[in-house]
């Protein structure tokens, strides 16, 4: 996975659409970074109002992002941008030098998102919530007990989510997390409605992820103990009245 | 399993659990047929001149009711996000979404059309017909609906806009419904009305998952 075969196989991807699709800003990738995943002078409209422009990210494997920043910066708007639910206003964003409109499916596989609200149904056990995301996210039968576990539900596994509480439910969808394996976390405030010691888990699962490879970007106003990420502040990046 | 068929499967799941949503379509459609027979009043050659009609109609207002829920559950607890970013296409979710819908409110009104079509006299050619058009028409009736039901999503009043939406579409899939029954009393053929509602369903069965996904897209940016 070395820069070699990743501006290669960039290069090999990109070339032919180049001429044919001139409308797509040419992917440059980055001159010397290894980054896995990149965006590039991104630029983001919510209704009519410009969030943010000009804003540029890289992560390497095993690198974590934090999205700082007051109420309305777009740090949930950049979350669904790298997901890929809303198509950015201007700029690209590349996963091994391959921009990502080329194949949306292989980005929606390869990555987990946790958005403010919790995928969970009233009516479902805690068992069957997870047993399902799970293996829609490609696991197998039976797989998603372990996470149950790490994210201590077990005890709770046979208990239909109408009563769970906010912080039991919040847990129950990160445990999709661990449930099946994806490279790229894009977390929405995680850490609402938790409990230190369910923080202390999170913590602990996204060093484990990051040990073996795994990227993260947090959008976050807790302060979590991530070990050496990057910060990104997007007000900086808020557009400022140009001609 | 395939992502498909675990979502179908989960959909059927969550119906039969919640159980209210399906029993009160079909309640419904009982109810207003009944309606139909009070309101008429006992005059058993009315009743059956006029019972195919009253059947594919209240078939369709019935369907309609369960409609609003197809997306709007799932989009408001933000399982269709997380749905949407799963492998599967967009196209195929809805796919097996309206499957679960047909499956779940759409094969019921078929299986009990036949008794309430005794209830209002229909003549004894006639039974075989209903059920053979019903049984094509209410699948289009889902995919169809699937469209409006998208693109309501998240707007006020959705059930109000969706049925302004769906109604008129639904209007071929009633007359050819209604003339194959109408036809077999009468005596004539009865295939160019059962082949027209499968070309129906034939065209919907891409279109609407593709336009219906078209329609979500915006709702989930």
């Amino acid at each position: 996975m070395g820069t070699p075969s990743g501006f290669g196989a960039a290069l090999m991807a990109s070339s032919p659409p180049l001429c044919s699709d001139a409308r797509q800003p040419p992917v440059t990738s980055p001159p010397f970074s290894p980054a896995h995943f990149a965006g590039n002078a991104l630029a983001c409209r919510r209704g009519d109002r410009l969030v943010f422009s000009g804003l540029d990210f890289s992560l390497a494997d095993g690198a974590a992002l934090i999205l700082s920043g007051p109420n309305g910066s777009g740090k949930s708007s950049l979350l669904r941008v790298m997901a890929g639910l809303t198509p950015p206003l201007r700029g690209a964003l590349t996963w091994a030098g391959v921009a990502l409109g080329e194949d949306p499916a292989a980005h929606r596989a390869r990555l987990h998102f946790i958005g403010h609200l919790d995928p969970v149904k009233p009516v479902l056990s805690v068992a069957e919530t997870l047993a399902f995301w799970a293996r829609l996210g490609g696991a197998a039968r039976g797989e998603s007990r372990a996470a149950l576990e790490r994210f201590h539900l077990g005890g709770l596994a046979d208990l239909p989510c109408r009563f769970l509480s906010a912080g039991q439910r919040r847990r129950l969808s990160l445990a999709r997390l661990m449930a099946s394996p994806a490279p790229l976390w894009l977390l929405d405030e995680p850490a609402t409605s938790l409990d230190d010691a369910s923080i202390e888990d999170l913590l602990s699962a996204i060093a484990e992820h990051r040990a073996a490879g795994g990227m993260v970007v947090v959008a976050t106003h807790h302060a979590l103990a991530l070990g050496a990420a990057e910060t990104l502040f997007l007000d900086e990046f808020f557009p400022r009245r140009t001609p | 399993m395939s992502a498909f068929t675990l979502v179908v499967a989960r959909d059927l799941r969550l119906a039969w659990r919640q159980g209210s949503d399906a029993a009160l379509v079909l309640a419904f459609f009982v109810l207003a047929v009944v309606l139909f027979a009070f309101g008429v009043g006992p005059e058993p050659q009315l009743l059956g001149r006029i019972a195919a009609g009253i059947v594919w109609v209240t078939a369709l207002l019935a369907a309609l009711l369960s409609l609003d829920r197809l997306f709007q559950g799932d989009f408001e607890d933000g399982s269709l996000e997380a749905l949407a970013l799963a492998p599967l296409p967009l196209e195929a979710l809805v796919l097996a979404k309206c499957l679960a819908h047909w499956l779940t409110t759409g094969l019921p009104l078929v299986l009990v059309a036949p008794l309430l079509a005794a209830l209002l006299q229909l003549d004894g050619a006639g039974y075989l017909p209903l059920v053979a058009a019903m049984a094509l028409g209410t699948p289009s009736l889902s995919l169809v609906g699937a469209v409006g039901a998208a693109l309501a999503l998240g707007a006020r009043r959705a059930g109000v806009l969706l049925s302004l939406l769906v109604l008129p579409l639904y209007i071929p899939v009633l007359i050819f419904g209604v003339a194959a029954v109408d036809q077999a009393v009468a005596g004539l053929a009865i295939k160019p009305h059962l082949l027209i509602l499968a070309a129906f369903l034939v065209a919907a069965l891409p279109l609407a998952p593709w336009a219906a996904a078209a329609a979500l897209r915006p709702a989930l940016e």
